[in-house]
């Protein structure tokens, strides 16, 4: 039967016989398979997607850049340098001389306050980074200022850590742009916000060639990069979804990377000689959402006693194959002031008398809001397997991802199973979302993910504001990791694992960079043999 | 009779023949405008009706409150919902279908760009469904019973109820990774990406105008195997329906006084009964046809190729709503216009549908 079909197919095929593909991709050009429909927009004032932060990491400098291996190392990119003043509120740039952007203008420190100022007069989505120093629409122009050609001058509002304030500027919102070039496509007064969006104006080591939505993007190298130019001449990014036909674009040698293969083909291509695979820890967590709305998950017995519920080493090493960790505090390995003790791991009967203290010997039932994705799936339906065993009913409701966040945003789940990656490099990103909440009630305005489950941290909130200000790195980190410890216990989160991204690449392939963010996914070292 | 009273009949004939098409054209036209305006009734309540928040879409999910407010007040989500209807109504009827979240482009600038796509390769899938379906469809009926029959009747009861993913994937995996015959997902080589600049859209012309042979073939070896695994869905469909058709005039008494004035059963299974088959599966393809411009989804999915089935799929896991509508609303226009194509095809080729 399978020869009938096959011969069928072959007939119409057999014509086209000779012309088969080219075998392998160009020595000077980098060719990957990466699902980036999520690249929305290419303006680094208005971007917050995973594809949209890897392409500005790579097409645009940014005023400050950090260790991949060592965060805690923050360096000067377009800023050569900088000063803090002894009240802390106010921050001096050096600009480096020399670089220039593709369109052949010069890098100024006009050019750095243009850009700073601008995410914060659009106030896109990641406008809130710089927004939370006290710049607004208003006040701008004066706080982030050129003084002369090679200073910035940058005032904020409170004496916050130096580190606080330089980690953001490290993130996309940190790119700068060229702003004659901008501002000779501004329209209506956007600031040049519409044509930003699908078009380039920056300095980095790769220049956007074509961006086809949902099918490619292409960039070619900067020959006259300041900091070297790359060996790669172009970088073709393929829009391939489908893990399965990434695995055999790679396997063939039609691409070099392949970047969302899934546990199944990462087990499959472990054996192939000609692919190796190299994973780095990145910041987003998987975890659970307990409402507290809900009579059940509002009792503390019951919240530690899922906590114990969850098969960790099981998911991570099976379901998620090596693509994440187990991590149970909210700071990742990596971050300023991370705990890295996992407390918890599978016990069935702790639960059960956990859950017998709590009045519920007998279990009850409970629903939880899944992402309907593989990994996702996979991973709701071992929970519910352990659960059972302890008399819990776990329902679970599958929707697209952006049905169920509707839904968890609107607070109307009992359990939502989610990821979460932080904003920026610092530890305050987390904090602010799972360790504070200002104002539980419906109407709230600010809406962390406290808010989201209905949690009241009580003295929490006040600490978060407090760390912000600590100018002692060790103290601010002792405070974090009391933090984590006080959610770890009483938070209604059942924090899992951490992600570990992996890309899988040809054997040829070198220098392939990794970061502990999509920012600092970098292709401008790779080589290829 | 004299030729002049003839020559009259006929020239009468034709006129209420004419005049006959016209109105049904019209009445076609006027039930065309009624569907279509129930189509962007029925996806606007859709759009909205969905648990789904297009705010999200715009903003992601760690926006600030305000942002979310304010976007959602720009893209008019905190009107009425008639009132939505009422604009969204008066955009379409100008063209507008709004800008698309995912690609920030008018989501008709979108939909001319990926359309293409979808179309060549359900266009060839059709030619190869046709090609062979039809011959298959006669074979099977002439051989009523026999092993041709079954042979043909086993192929098309597994194009139904083969799962296309699973199809898509051995193709590849055969043709593409073991065999070496054909290119793998894709337009073109992942290299050759942004070497060609779309003209009509369609690959296999563009590179032709460009005149570079080398693209030209690269995109023919990419494809023929999403095409013909498309194709063999619409050949079980269409061989199956020919055989019946057949069947039906092979029994007829024309058919048999033809084989006692004693014209060869070669001239009488493809000249007599194919014509009178002609007409009723010309709706059969067009329906295939319309079918594998709008339900070549997984097909896209698996060969990484841009079209619109992946576009609207992607625009709805995305929650971007304006894409999805003008989507929708593209395939439903293409499905009434195959539809319609083929009801006036139908009149014209057989008279006696015009009664």
């Amino acid at each position: 039967m399978r020869k009938l079909i096959a011969g069928l197919v072959l007939g119409t095929a057999l014509a086209t016989a000779p012309m088969a593909a080219q075998a392998e991709t160009p020595k000077n050009a980098l060719v990957m398979a990466f699902a980036i429909d999520d690249l929305i927009t290419l303006d680094p004032a208005g971007m917050f997607e995973f594809t949209a932060l890897e392409y500005a990491g790579n097409t645009y400098d940014r005023l400050i850049g950090f260790d991949n291996d060592d965060v805690s190392k923050i360096y000067g990119v377009v800023a050569e340098s900088w000063d803090v003043s002894e009240d802390g509120l106010t921050f001096t740039f050096k600009i480096r001389d020399g670089i220039k952007f593709a369109s052949g203008n010069d890098l100024t420190a006009e050019d750095a306050a243009f850009s700073l100022q601008r995410v914060v007069l659009m106030d896109q989505s990641p406008a809130f980074i710089l927004g939370q120093f006290g710049f607004t629409a208003d006040n701008v122009k004066d706080r982030i200022r050129a003084t002369d050609a090679n200073t910035l001058v940058m005032e904020v509002d409170k004496p916050y850590a130096p580190s606080f304030v330089l980690y953001c500027l490290t993130s996309g919102v940190g790119a700068v742009v060229d702003k004659e070039l901008v501002l000779e496509h501004e329209k209506d007064g956007d600031l040049g916000a519409e044509w930003m969006k699908t078009n380039y104006a920056g300095s980095g080591p790769f220049v956007l060639n074509k961006w086809t939505p949902g099918e490619s993007l292409s960039l070619t190298a900067n020959e006259d990069y300041w900091d070297g130019a790359p060996a790669m001449k172009r970088v073709i990014i393929r829009n391939v979804k489908e893990a399965a036909s990434q695995q055999l674009l790679l396997q063939k040698g039609d691409i070099d990377i392949a970047r969302n293969l899934e546990a199944d083909q990462l087990a499959s291509v472990k054996g192939d000689e000609n692919i190796k695979l190299l994973s780095k820890g990145k910041g987003a967590l998987w975890y659970l959402g307990l409402s507290q709305k809900n009579e059940f998950l509002s009792k503390p017995e019951v919240r530690e006693a899922l906590k114990y519920l969850v098969d960790y080493d099981g998911i991570t090493e099976t379901i998620m194959a090596g693509r994440a960790q187990t991590h149970q505090a909210f700071l990742p390995e990596g971050f300023l002031g991370a705990y890295n003790e996992n407390p918890y791991s599978l016990d069935i009967e702790k639960a059960k008398s956990l859950l017998a203290d709590a009045g519920l010997a007998d279990g009850f039932k409970v629903t939880m809001d899944t992402r309907n994705t593989t990994a996702v799936m996979s991973m709701a339906q071992s929970i519910q397997a352990t659960w059972a065993q302890a008399g819990i009913n776990l329902e679970i409701i599958p929707g697209d991802n952006k049905q169920t966040l509707t839904k968890y945003r609107a607070r109307q789940h009992d359990i939502y199973i989610g990821r979460w990656g932080p904003d920026y490099q610092d530890p305050h990103t987390n904090a602010s979302t799972f360790a504070w909440n200002p104002d539980n009630s419906d109407d709230a305005s600010a809406k962390p993910l406290a808010w989201r489950n209905s949690w009241n941290p009580g003295d929490m909130t006040a600490e978060v504001d407090k760390a912000i200000l600590e100018r002692d790195g060790e103290k601010r980190a002792a405070m974090y990791v009391d933090l984590q410890k006080k959610v770890l216990e009483n938070g209604p989160f059942v924090i899992m694992f951490q992600e570990t991204e992996i890309a899988a690449m040809r054997d040829n392939v070198n220098n392939f960079v990794l970061g502990p963010s999509f920012d600092n996914n970098y292709y401008r070292f790779v080589t290829k043999d | 009779m004299t030729a002049a009273t003839r020559k009259s009949r006929d020239g009468r004939t034709r006129a209420r023949l004419f005049s006959s098409t016209g109105a049904s054209l019209v009445r076609i036209a006027s039930s065309l405008a009624i569907t279509f305006f129930g189509l962007l009734l029925v996806t606007f309540l859709i759009g909205r009706v969905l648990p789904i928040d297009p705010v999200l879409a715009a903003v992601g999910d760690h926006a600030s409150e305000q942002v979310y407010e304010r976007v959602k007040e720009e893209m008019g989500l905190n009107l009425p919902l008639w009132q939505q209807f009422f604009v969204y109504i008066s955009n379409v009827v100008q063209g507008d279908f709004g800008t698309s979240v995912l690609t920030s482009n008018p989501v008709l600038e979108d939909i001319k760009r990926v359309f293409p796509a979808t179309l060549e390769l359900a266009t060839l899938a059709t030619i190869i469904g046709v090609f062979l379906g039809v011959p298959a469809g006669v074979f099977a009926a002439i051989n009523k019973g026999k092993w041709p029959d079954h042979i043909v009747r086993i192929i098309g009861l597994a194009g139904y109820s083969m799962p296309i993913f699973w199809l898509g994937l051995m193709g590849l995996l055969v043709f593409y990774l073991k065999l070496d015959w054909v290119a793998g997902p894709g337009r073109l080589d992942a290299f050759y990406v942004d070497f060609i600049e779309p003209t009509t859209g369609l690959m296999l012309i563009d590179t032709l105008i460009e005149g570079d042979m080398d693209l030209f073939w690269n995109a023919v070896s990419h494809i023929i195997l999403p095409a013909s695994i498309l194709a063999y869905f619409s050949l079980a469909y269409i061989a199956r329906m020919t055989r019946s058709f057949m069947l039906e005039q092979l029994s007829q008494e024309y058919i048999l006084t033809a084989r006692v004035k004693g014209i060869s059963e070669t001239r009488i299974i493809w000249h007599h009964a194919l014509g009178n088959v002609m007409v009723p599966l010309v709706t059969v393809i067009a329906l295939s046809y319309a079918n594998l411009l709008e339900g070549s989804v997984l097909t896209e999915i698996i060969f990484a190729w841009p079209g619109l089935g992946l576009y609207i799929t992607n625009s709805l896991l995305n929650a971007d709503m304006n894409a999805v509508l003008g989507g929708t609303v593209v395939v439903g226009a293409v499905f009434i216009g195959v539809n319609m194509l083929s009801d006036v095809l139908y009149r014209l080729l057989d008279p006696r549908a015009r009664r």
